[in-house]
């Protein structure tokens, strides 16, 4: 069954995973969209702040989307999202991580301008498999509403 | 890239275009966001974006692949002439990330950033916090994209 507006309420939601992330993935994905030398080059990520080869943050985003959609968004009547108010890089993404996404729904609500959709916003968590957070969302995404309780509200 | 010392705030610089291409558009969302919006153009007629539309994490990794590149094209140009260039630092995150309108199959995205605050590092005195507020036009002069990210910067004196 499709998720609407009702099926979220303020708590946790859920817990996702775990998903491998593969070094040659890693590589990939940094020399499409972010060719730094840390994310490229074991030698020079060694330098680095980061002490080792790390993935991009914007992969780790990227991942964390994909982790979403298939734990909930996918079965969702999700009409997109409006951005994400903000995001936390709490520590490096390296090679052979297995991800685990924490959900939590920390607003939900019925939408002023367009009253048959809501807004929820979650509060994602992604660690790796030592429990270490690597990175921290808070994004809302815009969800329709049950058309008979709209449309009661509505009357 | 410019060292700490080399940002003022209010300096703007334009890091070049990219076009989302249908395919483009759909190979990023098999991979990363398969919304039907992202993967079928009838879809997104039908949806909220009125057409085939990027996943908006595409757009955010697309302003990251110019910034970066155009960070490496200057710091080419500056070791042309001798000088000592710039290895930026890893990101603590970002915030107030929108993704104002849609991104369409065909659109052109011209991506500039523009430096909105300068800090020290308490823990790190070598580095530098620049915030900065990264944005995306479209090819009609609408805003697209905007988020202001935060990154650390060498100083030029401790490197």
């Amino acid at each position: 069954m499709t998720l609407t507006l009702e099926d979220f309420s303020p708590g946790h939601f859920g817990t996702y995973g775990p998903r491998r992330v593969t070094r040659e993935e890693m590589l990939a994905f940094a020399a499409e969209f972010d060719p730094q030398p840390m994310h490229l080059d074991e030698e020079a990520a060694s330098r680095s702040m980061l002490k080792g080869l790390s993935g991009s943050g914007w992969h780790l985003c990227s991942i964390m989307m994909r982790m979403m959609f298939d734990g909930y968004i996918g079965r969702t009547a999700s009409l997109g999202s409006p951005g994400v108010n903000e995001l936390r890089w709490l520590a490096p993404l390296r090679p052979g991580d297995d991800l685990t996404l924490d959900v939590e729904v920390a607003e939900a609500r019925v939408s002023r301008s367009r009253p048959e959709t809501g807004i929820v916003t979650f509060k994602g968590v992604v660690r790796n498999a030592a429990g270490v957070a690597l990175c921290e969302m808070v994004s809302p995404i815009i969800v329709r509403r049950r058309a008979d309780i709209a449309a009661k509200q509505a009357g | 890239m410019r060292f700490f010392e080399d940002l003022e705030i209010g300096q703007r610089r334009e890091v070049g275009s990219f076009t989302f291409t249908a395919d483009g558009i759909k190979k990023f969302a098999a991979q990363f966001d398969p919304q039907r919006f992202h993967l079928d153009e009838e879809e997104g007629r039908k949806s909220l974006f009125g057409g085939l539309a990027a996943s908006g994490w595409h757009v955010g990794s697309v302003c990251m692949k110019l910034l970066v590149t155009e960070g490496q094209r200057l710091a080419k140009e500056a070791l042309a002439r001798g000088e000592k260039i710039a290895i930026w630092g890893p990101s603590p995150g970002f915030r107030e990330l929108r993704w104002i309108r849609p991104v369409l199959a065909g659109d052109t995205i011209s991506f500039a950033s523009e430096v909105e605050s300068l800090r020290s590092s308490e823990k790190r005195p070598e580095w530098g916090i620049l915030q900065a507020r990264n944005t995306g036009t479209n090819q009609r002069g609408e805003l697209v994209f905007s988020v202001l990210a935060t990154a650390f910067v060498p100083r030029r004196s401790n490197s």
